[in-house]
């Protein structure tokens, strides 16, 4: 074929291959032009050529692909007219009141573009010094998605206004009979409330208001003629507490942990303060308050009203007073107690966690004794945190059992749950026929009741507080209720057939106390109101040898059984709050456990009865089971617990509270007993405790209880040594080189950062840190914390930022690494926050690959989440284990369904900081949103930043000022200052020898002790054998 | 590879192979149909690879919270495993490159499955690089590559970084000698080729190899350069590993000792995984001419000089705890011996540092069934050498309120089998469709043989029976 010249003519046109031929040559058919002048094809006379067409083909299906997943949607909704006073990303501050029952707290809401996001401490308040967890946790109650939504009738929703006309004419018809209608609440603090409630009684007399509290005081209010004395801790050099966790759940922890604080805090500085209160805890369990004082001894709940009767009869004998006739209990350290009470006759405080009247009688007499009154207690300026009374409670669930109440009311308040009785009254209350529960959600109580009429959550609330008789505070509302629920106050107001406006009848009602409108309108601004008080030394007449007899008769000097002691928990209270998983979460400052409750036995007791001590967060299940009656849960042994008892706490065991809270623990109400009357929170019946045979695990974040003799980590000296020499019990960690023995600090490789303009520092006081835990919770919702359930603490990841150690004193030698593991039968104990310790010389800054962790400029070590790849290099190499990693997406995953995983509980977060997501490291910042904050409102001045005006959310949150952050670069700031004297003293930086240069100093712990002055010289000598 | 053989030396390949012996011999595992043997052991590694990709990936996709880590121990199976395979890759190396510098000649029937062995199993340390990571999907901000985000560097203080960089410079360097290896004996294979297919690939891979003498020349070159390289990586690269640990302030990680401790474990648990290796191979290819008696003692000789060397260095952190004095230093130490994890310790200092003490004895470093068990104890050893150093050191350090456990899941075990299947995967590829032995060096060592051929055969011919049995 190669030699083909032959050709093939299409037709003539080809042949004469005319210009025109040429042009059209190769269109194949005719005329339509059905390609472009490239030959590409084109489709219907449009312009669209075979490859457009494939291109937008390829794109409608990668798009119609695309879109067909699942994207989220998120919707922003702008605001259309911008308020007045709403500034977006400028926050918003609102003076209000937290009150949950008797709990009580002057507070500060911050709202960001009108949500509320984080509670602090109101500054003004006189009463209010500090928060605790459980406040700075309620913002989070705010948005629990599990509180009801809307007005119940018979557990379905109803309209408001159905319900109401339905309760109006079922408590008219109960009225005009005659029958009986109650209001059970827990202790009101609002005077304008029980207006409303007299308001609500006047148009139905037939009304009685009964108050209990779940946490029960009145034997205290018994004992003291009716009222609640006021204590001031701050002026008692002696402090003797039988029973009472006056730091931590006793009438009002909070205050009393600054009070006692303030006699706490010494000073390295020349003529400095170093006098210390001298405190005695005489307890059952192992309280924070015990942990934190600075003799302690144990009795059996049995034991405790002769435990009081002993001191009165030892006080009493060396005042020459009369003694009272009860046996003698004998306790370590009751003598000396009241030896140093006597001594400090004037300025001594004693008193009483019980709740028998006829204890409180003879606390009331010692303190008499001691001139107390007029000094640390004054009766003249009653608080008003506990009224509830046990009789009151007590004769309503008998009534309600004969049938004898026509309808009752439960305003606020869950008996079912937790009052001891709560089974005896779901049973009554099918016998009563009207039945309204005012409870935020369907619980334990509410769900009996016919019909729900959900009050609002106190951030979106009208109301007013008397804790303490003149001194006032009010709550405004800082968002609009977010579900349909209405104040109890105006459902009141609505049944009573007045106008159901409470927020107009408080005002009015101040108004016309305060002389006019805008008195009000100041005293709303302030969120307080104080009248002030002056110390009255009226001291209530009580009758000691009806106490005496009653004592002697309710109480037993020695006794071999087990009996059973219930406790309430610093962090988990009575149980109110307990679907809030940043609550659960948070661990008990002394067990260091959160997410359920345990029984907790000594560890003779453990021996005794042949339960194998806990290993890490293995332990054996336990049935305890007392007057037949029984519950099945963990067990931990509990250093410095009385023997031959077990302890459990309240405020778990919820069964309708919400997803947070049913079913973690268990209800350790229903096990209180009742002595002389009232509830007494033991029980010395039949009690058994025996292992099930099955494990168990406990989410605890520490599971080595000991400091294992490590000096560099915890400081600690006595009072006597300290007053000799500042630098008592202060570890100077010295390394022999070829110059000689030189500070271990002296010695570096590295150059060191200049901090030319702040340098951002923080120092610790270990010596009036009471452990209480504000902080943790304040972090977490300043910081946007995960909350990751209970099985991942047991798996060791629970992700706080900042976290309380507690480290209990062992017997062991220094040398003997396993008998250090072990905790002394009754430990002392000490309590060391701890977070990122912003080290200058960080290690986690060297081997991140990628620079996600560096140095700032102004000595912070910076965490940046998006450039992380997670290898966990930095934790590993933390010396303080500080870092927390983001195992799995702990936000918006089912897995971990708390306040993270729905709309409305991310209205918690904190829009300054970031989320982090799966597979990042995160650790403390310092809160450096909150510096930078602060460096631009001084910028908008034109100034510097001003001392304390920069504070980070834990040492904002710490009642007792603990905690001093500011900028070791200004040498006026609070943290110059105190770093200045106590360099020279007590400050120290924990595992200082390994010369990392934490940006966090801690000031060594000193207890008001002597005898261990011999100890510490043992140690010395120790030293020089070895 | 000209050389001189003594007379009095043992012969390396008994048998009185021939050259075309050696040819068919090694080819025919090549050439034939896959055995029966082969298709199990094939397999099973499969079977195990997809179940270990199924945990690789549900690790994947879950995070890796899905393992037992925890707070305080942030690696444990991931990063033992990463350094047990890095040091497994070890041998390979030095096989080839250290032994063909010091012309050890015996090193010809093994370097090449030692140095594929070197090649997976430092594919499976770096799956165990990828998987540790919180972001695995952002492994190359690792790398000092040019980005958007301002020219944002990696951080060279970083050990982590220095690994990067020592591992894939180790790994190309291990690939690119294999294969140069491979060249010639691939052309034999593509010479003999019967079908197309095995034409085309052989061709292919064996680079137009003509085996003049020039080509053999620059090929000795390449060889020479190549293993001059090699030969610091040796050193370097688990110095590099052990630079994680020695250069943080963790107490039992923070030791000098490191780098050459770290070395010779890596020769040891190397040389060891070579021997279970070769051990299996020989007997399923029917090998025992090639890799014979005094290669499997050779290689326990070196097993037991390195365990001893690894057996000093414990003895040696453990006489510093006590002298330096730093009480965390010591605790460390006691807390391994004494400690939660006192049975890992244990484990390590039988297996590692007793066991291999036995090879004293002739008999047993000569016996086939020893050599193997002892081979897998002293890989178990070193595999809780990595764990005892890397978790018990975590999970006891300064702050004891953070101290706390670690327990693996079956994450943390699936994920470690994975490598396993991968491993042995490619390894059973490689042995059906590569050449296992080294043909032509193995053809460079038996010259000084074929002059004595009647004699040698006698020889070799009792030598062979007496390893059968």
């Amino acid at each position: 074929m190669e030699n083909n010249t032959k050709r093939y003519w299409r037709g003539l046109e080809e042949l004469t291959n005319e210009a025109e031929f040429v042009k059209y040559a190769h269109r194949e058919f005719g005329d339509a032009p059905t390609t472009d002048e490239k030959g590409e094809a084109i489709i219907d006379g449009t312009n669209t050529n075979r490859r457009d067409f494939l291109k937008v083909l390829g794109f409608g299906v990668s798009a119609v692909t695309l879109a067909a997943c699942e994207a989220p949607v998120k919707k922003t909704i702008p605001y259309l007219n911008k308020p007045e006073d709403v500034e977006p990303t400028i926050a918003n501050w609102y003076a209000s009141t937290f009150t949950d029952g008797g709990d009580y707290a002057s507070v500060l809401v911050k709202t960001r573009e009108g949500r509320p996001i984080k509670i602090e401490v109101n500054p003004q308040s006189s009463l209010t010094k500090g928060i605790s967890a459980r406040v700075h946790a309620s913002v989070l109650s705010l948005y629990d998605n599990e509180k009801l939504k809307g007005a119940l009738i018979a557990g379905a929703s109803a309209d408001w206004k159905v319900a109401d006309k339905e309760i109006i004419s079922e408590l008219t018809k109960v009225a005009a009979k005659g029958g009986q209608i109650r209001i059970v609440s827990n202790t009101i603090l609002s005077p304008t409330t029980k207006k409303v409630i007299s308001e609500f009684i006047a148009k139905y007399p037939t009304t009685q208001l009964v108050t209990y509290d779940a946490n029960s005081l009145s034997g205290l209010a018994q004992a003291n003629g009716g009222i609640l004395p006021s204590f001031d801790f701050s002026k008692a050099k002696t402090i003797v507490s039988i029973g009472a966790d006056f730091l931590g759940t006793w009438l009002s922890g909070d205050e009393f942990s600054e009070q006692w604080a303030k006699t706490r805090r010494v000073s390295s500085a020349e003529g400095g303060n170093k006098e210390m209160s001298r405190h005695y805890q005489f307890e059952t369990i192992m309280s924070m308050t015990g942990a934190n004082s600075d003799y302690r001894a144990t009795y059996k709940p049995s034991q405790e009203g002769l435990v009081v009767a002993s001191l009165y009869n030892a006080v009493a004998s060396k005042l020459g007073a009369t003694t009272i006739a009860t046996s003698t209990v004998k306790v370590d350290h009751l003598d000396k107690a009241a030896a140093d009470l006597v001594a400090t006759k004037g300025a001594s405080l004693v008193v009483s966690g019980s709740n028998d009247p006829a204890v409180q009688s003879i606390i009331v007499a010692i303190n008499s004794l001691l001139g107390s009154y007029g000094t640390t207690i004054d009766a003249g300026s009653p608080v008003n945190y506990r009224s509830g009374s046990d009789s009151a409670m007590n004769s309503f669930i008998s009534e309600a059992k004969a049938g004898q109440i026509a309808a009752v009311i439960f305003y606020n308040a869950n008996p079912v749950y937790n009052h001891p009785r709560g089974a005896e009254l779901a049973e009554a209350l099918p016998k009563i026929g009207l039945t309204i529960s005012t409870n935020d959600r369907a619980d334990e109580t509410g769900s009996l009741c016919k019909y729900s009429t959900p009050d609002s959550h106190y951030l979106e609330s009208w109301n007013d507080s008397e804790p303490k008789k003149g001194y006032f505070s009010f709550i405004q509302p800082t968002i609009l209720t977010i579900f349909k629920t209405r104040q109890a106050q105006s459902s009141f107001l609505t049944w009573a057939g007045l106008n159901g406006d409470y927020a107009t009848y408080l005002e009015n009602s101040w108004s016309a106390i305060l002389g006019g409108k805008v008195a009000w309108s100041k005293v709303l601004h302030d969120g307080i109101y104080e009248l002030g008080s002056t110390v009255s030394a009226v001291t209530p007449a009580v009758n000691l040898a009806e106490a005496a007899t009653l004592v002697a008769k309710n109480y037993k000097a020695t006794s071999d059984k087990m009996e059973l002691a219930i406790y309430e928990k610093v962090i988990m209270g009575s149980g109110s709050q307990a679907n809030n998983p940043w609550l659960q979460e948070c661990p008990e400052p002394v067990s260091k456990a959160c997410w359920g409750n345990y029984a907790t036995v000594s560890l003779a007791t453990a021996k005794k009865l042949a339960l194998e001590q806990e290993v890490e967060l293995d332990t054996l299940e336990v049935e305890v089971t007392v007057n037949g009656k029984s519950v099945k849960l963990p067990f931990i042994v509990q250093p410095g617990q009385a023997n031959d008892t077990v302890a459990i706490a309240i405020g778990y065991g919820r069964t309708k509270a919400g997803k947070s809270a049913d079913g973690v623990g268990v209800n350790a109400y229903p096990f209180a007993s009742v002595v002389n009357g009232n509830i007494a929170y033991f029980n010395v019946g039949d009690v058994q405790v025996k292992a099930t045979g099955e494990t168990a695990k406990i989410a605890r974040t520490q599971t080595h209880n000991t400091v294992m003799a490590r000096e560099a980590v915890v400081q600690e000296t006595v009072l006597g040594a300290y007053k000799k020499n500042v630098e008592a019990g202060r570890f100077k960690p010295e390394i022999s080189t070829a110059e000689g023995k030189k500070s271990a600090l002296d010695i570096t490789l590295w150059n060191g950062h200049k901090y030319n303009n702040h340098a951002w520092g923080m120092v610790i006081d270990l010596n009036t840190c009471t452990g209480c835990s504000a902080c943790v919770v304040s972090c977490n919702a300043e910081n946007n914390i995960a909350v990751v359930g209970r099985q991942e603490v047991i798996n060791r990841r629970e992700m706080h930022w900042m976290r309380i150690d507690r480290y209990y004193s062992s017997d062991a030698d220094v040398e003997d690494v396993k008998g250090l593991e072990y905790a002394s039968e009754n430990p002392e104990v000490v309590f060391q926050p701890m977070l990122c310790q912003h080290c200058n010389n960080a290690p986690c800054e060297t081997v991140c690959p990628v620079l996600a962790t560096t140095h700032s400029t102004e000595g912070l070590n910076q965490m940046t989440y998006n450039r992380c790849i997670g290898t966990r290099y930095c934790a590993n190499n933390c010396p303080y284990k500080v870092r927390r990693f983001n195992w799995f997406r702990y936000y918006q995953t089912d897995e971990y369904d708390f306040h993270f995983n729905n709309d409305l509980g991310r209205m918690v977060i904190n829009p300054d900081v970031t989320v982090r997501s799966r597979g990042v490291m995160e650790k403390c910042s310092m809160c450096v949103q909150r510096i930078q904050a602060g460096k631009l409102e001084a910028k908008k001045e034109k100034r510097r930043p001003k001392d304390g005006e920069i504070q980070t959310a834990c040492s904002q949150s710490c009642p007792t000022n603990a905690i001093t952050f500011g900028d070791m670069n200004d040498e006026t700031s609070e943290i110059s200052k105190l770093l200045a004297v106590e360099r020279k003293g007590r400050a120290f930086g924990v595992i200082e020898e390994i010369n990392v240069k934490p940006s966090i100093s801690y000031l060594v712990k000193i207890r008001n002790k002597d005898e261990v002055v011999k100890k510490e010289e043992a140690k010395a000598e120790h030293k020089e054998h070895a | 590879m000209s050389h001189v053989v003594s007379p009095i030396r043992e012969t390396l390949v008994s048998g009185g192979k021939s050259y075309h012996d050696v040819t068919n011999d090694i080819c025919k595992q090549v050439e034939g149909a896959p055995t029966k043997e082969w298709k199990i052991a094939f397999g099973v590694s499969l079977v195990v690879f997809a179940y270990g990709a199924y945990c690789l990936f549900w690790t994947w996709w879950q995070g890796i919270g899905v393992w037992g880590l925890n707070k305080t121990v942030g690696w444990a199976w991931d990063i033992t495993n990463f350094v047990w395979w890095v040091g497994i890759g070890h041998a390979g190396t030095l096989i080839s490159a250290v032994l063909l510098l010091f012309r050890q000649k015996w090193r010809t029937s093994i370097n090449r499955a030692a140095e594929a062995m070197t090649i997976f199993a430092v594919l499976c340390a770096a799956s165990f690089i990828l998987a540790h990571m919180g972001r695995p999907w952002l492994f190359h901000w690792a790398l000092p590559l040019p980005n958007t985000f301002g020219s944002l560097w990696v951080n060279f203080n970083s050990p982590l970084v220095w690994d990067v960089f020592a591992i894939s410079t180790y790994l190309s360097v291990s690939l690119v000698f294999w294969y140069l290896g491979l060249v010639p004996d691939l052309a034999t294979i593509r010479d003999r080729a019967q079908t197309k297919a095995s034409k085309f690939w052989y061709g292919l891979f064996s680079l137009g190899w003509n085996g003049s003498a020039k080509t053999w020349a620059r090929y000795e070159y390449v060889s020479l350069i190549l293993a001059g390289i090699s030969t610091p990586l040796v050193l370097s690269v688990h110095t590099i590993v052990s630079m994680d640990f020695a250069t943080s302030v963790i107490p039992g990680w923070h030791t000098t000792i490191f780098p050459p401790y770290f070395v010779a474990g890596a020769i040891f648990s190397g040389f060891a995984m070579v021997q279970s290796l070769l051990l299996i191979t020989r007997v399923v290819f029917k090998l025992e001419d090639y890799i014979t008696i005094e290669h499997i003692e050779m290689m326990n000789i070196i097993i037991t000089v390195t365990g001893s060397i690894v057996g000093i260095a414990y003895l040696t952190e453990f006489f510093i705890a006590w002298y330096s004095g730093v009480e965390y230093e010591s605790y460390c130490f006691v807390n391994r011996a004494t400690g939660p994890y006192w049975w890992a310790y244990w484990m390590m200092m039988s297996c590692n540092v007793i066991s291999p003490q036995l090879f004293w004895f002739k008999k047993l470093r000569t016996s086939i069934l020893v050599s193997f068990i002892l081979s897998v104890i002293v890989n178990i050893g070193m595999w809780f050498e990595r764990f005892v150093i890397i978790v018990s050191s975590l999970h006891r350090d300064y702050i004891p309120s953070s101290w706390a456990m670690f327990s693996p899941t079956m994450y943390d075990i699936g994920d470690y089998i994975f490598s396993f299947g991968l491993f042995f995967t490619l390894f059973f590829l490689f042995a059906k469709f590569l050449p296992v032995i080294n043909m032509f060096e193995v053809k460079s060592v038996m010259k000084g043989v074929s002059t004595n051929y009647p004699f040698k055969k006698k020889q070799g011919g009792e030598k062979s029976k007496e390893n059968v049995h």
